[in-house]
């Protein structure tokens, strides 16, 4: 018994720790390297050999391969080199310690790297990080930045330098796409070679180190995704015929040597500038690529047509990816042509990062950080990122705008009015890019409003019924009118177009309501109730006949089902009474004032 | 010569001094130092003088001349003297020589008597014996000194002026050769050997002509590997174990680091040379490894540049790729829609989950502007458990149903087309004070009799709900049966611990009259004795109490729960509540029998039903169905329901043959066709809500279980015509299903629930107690515990 099957695919953790000769750290950190998890039998007493104790199974395929690892020799190697060093330091022969110290065996992960499955493609297949590993990345890398005093210098300022580097290169590449501000950070996403990648980076606080953390995991952890992504930077700046790793910190040394307010020179800052500042090149070169890959494929697309009936279709397909491109050529110059100036009090490297990805030029004061390029006084300014209200005398010819600007603009795909965004004034709520609503989802109106901005519609449209909505409740609308009314004096030469719209518009929304208005005769509706229910008690016979493990599964799906209903329809609700609240509020106000 | 004996004076003060100081080693110098002139004084003694010795001497003396060259002056006098001077002075030597031990003893006298080991070193000069006193204290005498005799060396006679000299080395061809004495005052002159040597030296080559310093180099001891040892002695024992020296020297045998012998070497040698011993022995044993060269290859290239795209590189295909983590939504937002604000009541609702449980591991907040958000605290913890999760937690592959729920339900033949069956409530009995535990319908489907635990049997007349009659009968009334024989009208009613055979006197007189005489005719029976019920003829009052014609009683005792009949309505079957083998009697109304079939029993007996066509009594016990032939009077089968406790038994009704399945339609005879399936299909109800059909003819083991009610199961029922069967529950409701019963015997019975009947209301937890099919019609009779009984067509 327990000789065949599934009982001899699984070994337990402490076995396969045996059977590989290695400490539980250095097994951990083995597991770590190479990818080795620890999977769940389908049955768990069956493997476990009849008994129920909690155990941790892996693979005994998973340690098979582990067992012709070069690393776990290094780690054996590492192992006596602490053994000694601590009897040199036990000593106190400093000479030994140092000539240790001197040969203190090292190892390279680069074969481990090449064979982790889905990210050792070759980059143009599939370089790694996609949206999976935002989660994997952001945890390598990260908490590197607050990093207490067990982790190296070096490691940390790598793992940064990589991640710089990264930037940088979506920086250079427009490869940025969204932004999302949320209370635990900023998300950035960028595309690299048509992969989405997610990561998270924390506002720039210093932490407070937790205890309950092990930082030899995050290390380890560290440790490989910095060497993967040293790889992964490496193609793709070599894609873009750039050098890497591309010499920072000799420049940041002339530029501290030059620069005469060093005392503002923290390294990270400085790294990021100079990245930010070099980008230039690059920005031309993944410029230079892209348009190459769109004819590209736009050449491959007619080759393989096979039939003519095919040919229009492929055409509409053709149309449809050209437009797709100039959408996201068009994404990538949205800030093209501007200039902003960043206050005090703004997240500086965020918007730095964001403003130069999408075509626009940035500074901010000069005794802020090193970078500046101009000053307040510009007169070219466009655009000033203002946090704090009050502040001083605004500039014409400017929008002092908030931060938050910058984000929703970006995600929206176009320049937002800035209206909304003034300094001090009540922001509309920060909606995040990365929640994409299926049917039946609870979609938040300022998201439905952003759509319809994204269609082309005027924003006016929405806001007028809006407004409609307000002067039956308020019944003084005669600002709103009168704004209207302004902005179809602007509007001339398209009101026509826009009048043919509205009327069309009317005549679908009458022609929606029409059934319900229409809603028959007794007999009719009867007719079809009658037909409705047997159908629906012909369906609830039905599912009294299911055996019961479809029963289950149906019951859990419909479940689902209708929890999600029930939480839209939450939301729906909460947002019904907040408005309310707010509307009442509103007239409260008038009242009073009148 | 002189400057010879200087030296060995000096060189005993120095052997002297050594000597006291008791060391041993410099005793080992001396002679070193000493040698090279000791065979020249004791050849230079000898009458046999070589060439080579005199060579020696004079080279010795010549040396000094050189050194004191202010003395040339006076050496000018002995010019011309040639080499019989020479010859004199080596005759006087040994006198010389005699003087030197006193010399010696002046030095030597602290260490006394070691003198002798100084003594016979022969290289005082024999010919003058002054010692070592400067010749200049011999200045104002005429002589130079002493031989060994002690005799008077005298000077010259004259002393040679500068005019001697000068026409010395004006005349004199051999003036250049010519070198004085000191220590005997006399000119010495150099043959030409002793000049060649000079020479040579002065040249820096080797005084013997005969040596050859550049002869062929044999190099034995090269760096060239040989096939042959350079000796054939074999390898030391020494070489193969660690010198005992180094040993002490690096100090690893002795731990506490004194060794036998303390070295006397200076203190500042110790260190270094210790250090480079030790070293050297660390390299011997390997400790000391020597440095690795540096890596100077690049940290990063081009990994994938080498790419065969075809390489299976890595796993297995157990391969479980980590689960993604979830985007941020909306509520994540630094500034979220006021909608994803959690209220009061939901943010104590987080604080009091467990951390796990929440959905949401933060708390939605609202900032006004963007330099009010704070750091978030638990940012390293939440990397940190994504790490966790990423090596250390046990990853299964679960496969997603992605199923439309739509698909999951099965496909069944509409209701529509299965009619004719009830679909709503036609007629509702009322009468009855409390639940309505039974009820019974007349073979003609004309009358419904009903049992109450009001106490009371009620009659009613089907089509218009009419209550015909009352007859109270002063007890629970547990169960009630029609004789299904159409030519007799009678009714059994199981109250308590007794069985009524009740005459409703409806209908047909006809029936009615044969009834009455049916039980009229009573023959009181054989050995009354013997039977386990006692048969009791209805007393006058009892037949006119009320216009019941109540019939002849049987009383057993115990109390019954269930009478039913057989399909030709002379035997009666009851069962009894006790806990014996007499649970079931089986009564025969004609000869007014009773007997118990059973020896023992198998566990409380539910409900007994016989089967329609065939002599075959089903015993339902709490747990299973037990099927007896009563003529073979054995046990043909145990069907095995899988319920907790039965509740209820059907037979279905199949051998009366009125529906069947014939060539794609439907037959509705009276008569059944002569291949019919046999009747053995089962429907069993019991308290755990579930409804079990059997085929006999496939399994013992249900052929399906329904559960379609949501309480306990309290009746079931066939009809006995069409292909329905019913089901009433404590939820209230009857539940109408076709069941299909085919022809052909590889197909399977077809179940489908074609309605849901409501109507009764629950009272004590209690809705519908029993349920019967109309004989004829497609309908249903209910009874339940609100004391109506309802008719749903």
């Amino acid at each position: 018994k327990y000789e065949r099957g599934s009982a001899t695919n699984y070994i337990t953790r402490n076995k396969a720790r045996k059977k590989l000769q290695l400490s539980l750290a250095d097994f951990r950190r083995l597991c770590i390297l190479k990818g080795i998890y620890p999977h769940e039998p389908k049955h768990k007493k069956k493997v476990n050999k009849g008994s129920t104790a909690a155990r941790t199974f892996y693979l005994i395929k998973d340690i098979k391969f582990l067992l012709h690892e070069p690393i776990v020799n290094k780690f054996r190697e590492y192992k006596v080199f602490v053994r000694k060093l601590r009897k040199a330091y036990g000593k106190s022969e400093w000479n030994t310690v140092e000539r240790l110290k001197d040969n203190k065996p090292n190892y390279k992960l680069d074969h481990i790297v090449k064979e982790r499955p889905a990210l050792g493609q070759p980059a143009e297949q599939q370089p790694q990080p996609g949206s999976s590993t935002a989660g994997v990345l952001t945890p390598a890398l990260r908490p590197q930045a607050g990093r207490p005093r067990n982790s190296s210098c070096s490691e940390r300022s790598s793992a940064n330098r990589e991640l710089a580097s990264v930037t940088r290169l979506s920086c250079g590449r427009n490869a940025n796409k969204k932004v999302f501000l949320s209370i635990k950070g900023i998300y950035y996403q960028a595309e690299v070679l048509g992969q989405p990648i997610v990561w998270i980076t924390p506002y720039t606080f210093s932490h407070d180190h937790p205890t309950d953390v092990d930082y030899r995991v995050m290390a380890t952890f560290t440790e490989f995704y910095t060497t993967l992504l040293g790889f992964v930077n490496f193609r793709l700046y070599q894609s873009l015929n750039l050098h890497y790793p591309p010499k920072l910190e000799s420049q940041v040394h002339t530029e501290a040597k030059t620069s005469e307010d060093t005392y503002a020179l923290n390294s990270e800052s400085s790294l990021e500038v100079r990245g930010a500042s070099s980008a230039g090149p690059a920005r031309k070169l993944g410029r230079g690529l892209s348009p190459a890959s769109a004819s590209h494929g736009a050449a491959g697309g007619p080759n393989s047509v096979s039939g003519p009936s095919s040919r229009q279709e492929m055409a509409a397909q053709e149309e449809d990816r050209r437009k797709e491109l100039e959408a996201q050529e068009k994404h990538k110059k949205l800030f093209e042509g501007l200039r902003f100036f960043l206050n005090r009090e703004v997240p500086r490297e965020a918007l730095a990062f964001v403003i130069r990805s999408f075509g626009g030029i940035v500074s901010w004061d000069k005794s802020l950080c090193i970078g500046a390029t101009y000053d307040v006084t510009d007169p070219s300014i466009t655009h000033q990122i203002v946090d704090r209200p009050g502040q001083q005398t605004p500039v014409i010819g400017r929008y002092y705008v908030q931060p938050q600007w910058v984000f929703d603009s970006v995600n929206a795909q176009l320049l937002l009015p800035v209206a909304d965004y003034f300094p001090g004034v009540q922001l509309p709520p920060h909606l995040s890019p990365f929640v994409t609503e299926k049917e039946g989802d609870y979609v938040p109106p300022e998201k439905l409003k952003l759509l319809a901005l994204q269609r082309g519609e005027h924003a006016g449209n929405l806001n007028e019924s809006e407004e409609e909505d307000e002067e039956e409740d308020d019944g003084d609308g005669e600002e709103e009118g009168e704004k209207e009314e302004e902005e179809e004096d602007m509007e001339a030469d398209s009101e026509k177009e826009e009048e043919a719209r509205l009327t069309a518009l009317e005549e679908r929304r009458l022609e929606g309501k029409k059934p319900k208005v229409m809603a028959g005769t007794v007999k009719l509706e009867d007719k079809q109730r009658l037909a409705q229910e047997e159908e629906s008690e012909a369906k609830r016979l039905a599912i009294m006949m299911m055996k019961k493990r479809e029963k289950y599964l149906y019951n859990k799906i419909m479940f689902g089902k209708k929890r999600k209903i029930r939480e839209a329809n939450k939301l729906a609700e909460k947002r019904k009474a907040h408005d309310e609240a707010v509307r009442s509020e509103k007239k409260a106000k008038k009242v009073r004032a009148l | 010569m002189a400057v010879e004996a200087g030296r060995t004076g000096c060189g005993s003060a120095l052997g002297a001094r050594w000597v006291g100081l008791g060391s041993s080693v410099p005793c080992l110098l001396q002679p070193s130092l000493l040698d090279a002139p000791a065979p020249s004084r004791r050849l230079g003694s000898d009458p046999g003088l070589s060439d080579s010795d005199s060579e020696e001497s004079v080279f010795s003396g010549l040396e000094d001349s050189g050194s004191d060259s202010t003395e040339d002056a006076t050496a000018s006098e002995e010019e011309g003297e040639g080499t019989s001077e020479q010859r004199g002075r080596m005759d006087r030597s040994p006198g010389q020589q005699a003087r030197t031990p006193c010399s010696r003893m002046e030095v030597a006298s602290m260490p006394g008597e070691d003198e002798y080991a100084e003594d016979s070193s022969d290289e005082e000069d024999i010919r003058n014996t002054v010692g070592n006193v400067p010749l200049e204290w011999y200045d104002d005498f005429p002589h130079v000194g002493y031989d060994l005799d002690g005799r008077r060396i005298y000077k010259p006679l004259r002393t040679r002026d500068e005019l001697d000299q000068f026409l010395d080395k004006m005349d004199d061809p051999d003036y250049w050769r010519t070198v004085r004495d000191r220590m005997t005052g006399h000119s010495v002159r150099l043959t030409g050997e002793q000049v060649a040597l000079v020479q040579r030296l002065q040249r820096g080559q080797f005084g013997d002509v005969s040596f050859n310093p550049y002869e062929p180099a044999v190099d034995f001891f090269s760096g060239d590997l040989m096939i042959h040892p350079v000796t054939n002695r074999p390898a030391d024992k020494r070489s193969f174990i660690p010198s005992l020296v180094e040993k002490e020297k690096v100090g690893v045998g002795h731990p506490g680091g004194a060794p036998a012998h303390p070295t006397p070497a200076p203190a500042p040698l110790t260190l270094p040379s210790l250090q480079v011993s030790r070293m050297v022995h660390a390299i011997k044993m390997g400790w000391i490894q020597p440095r690795r060269p540096r890596d100077h290859s690049p940290s990063f290239y081009d990994l994938w540049a080498q790419e065969d795209p075809n390489a299976v590189l890595g796993r297995h295909k157990m391969h479980v790729p980590a689960p993604k983590l979830a985007l941020p939504g909306h509520s994540e937002s630094y500034n979220p829609p006021p909608e994803y604000l959690p209220s009061e009541e939901e943010c104590l609702a987080w604080e009091q989950q467990e951390p796990e449980e929440r959905k949401l591991s933060f708390l939605p907040r609202p900032f006004p502007s963007l330099r009010a958000v704070p750091a978030y605290g638990r940012f390293i913890q939440e990397r940190f458990e994504r790490c966790l999760d990423l090596y250390l937690c046990p990853r299964q592959r679960k496969m997603r149903v992605n199923v439309d729920p739509e698909d999951l339900i099965p496909k069944l033949p509409r209701p529509r087309d299965l009619q004719p069956f009830p679909t709503c409530q036609a007629l509702v009995y009322r009468g009855h004070n409390s639940l309505v535990r039974c009820l019974s319908v007349s073979p003609d489907g004309q009358w419904l009799a009903s049992g109450s635990d009001d106490g009371s049997v009620r009659l009613w007349e089907v089509a218009t709900a009419r209550c015909m009659r009352t007859v109270p009968v002063g007890g629970v009334v547990k169960s009630v049966a029609w004789n299904p024989h159409p030519t007799v009208c009678l009714v059994a009613v199981a109250v308590e611990d007794t069985v009524l055979l009740l005459n409703p006197a409806l209908g047909d007189r006809l029936v009615v009259g044969s009834t009455d005489q049916l039980l009229s005719a009573f023959t009181p029976p054989l050995d009354p004795a013997s039977q386990p019920a006692h048969w009791l003829e209805a007393s006058q009052e009892e037949r006119q109490d009320g216009l019941g014609r109540i019939s002849p009683s049987l009383t057993s005792l115990q109390p019954v729960t269930q009478v039913t009949w057989h399909g030709r309505g002379d035997y009666l079957a009851a069962v009894l509540a006790t806990p014996g083998h007499t649970q079931v009697l089986i009564h025969q109304l004609s000869r007014r029998r009773s007997q118990s079939p059973f020896r023992r029993s198998h566990g409380q007996v539910q409900r007994v039903a016989f089967h329609p066509t065939r002599p075959f009594l089903l015993v339902a016990s709490q747990r299973c169905v037990r099927l007896y032939h009563l003529l073979r009077q054995e046990l043909t089968k145990k069907l095995m329901p899988n319920c907790k406790w039965v509740s209820s038994l059907a037979v279905h009704p199949a051998g009366k043959g009125v529906s069947w399945w014939e060539g794609g339609t439907w037959r509705a005879t009276k008569s059944p066709p002569p291949n019919l399936p046999p009747g053995d299909n089962v429907i069993c109800g019991s308290y755990d809500s579930k409804l079990v059909w059997f085929d006999m003819d496939l399994s013992t083991k249900p052929y399906r279980v329904l559960r379609h009610h949501k309480k306990a199961l309290r009746a079931v029922a066939f009809h006995p015509r069409y292909p329905l069967f019913a089901s009433g529950s404590d939820d209230g409701s009857v539940i109408v299903c076709h069941g299909m019963v085919y022809n052909d015997l590889l197909q399977n019975p077809l179940l489908v629930p074609v309605k849901v009947l409501k109507g009764h209301a629950l009272t004590r937890d209690l809705g519908v107690l029993d349920v019967a099919f109309h004989p004829t019609q497609p309908w249903v009779f209910s009874s339940g515990a609100d004391g109506t009984l309802r008719l749903f067509t």
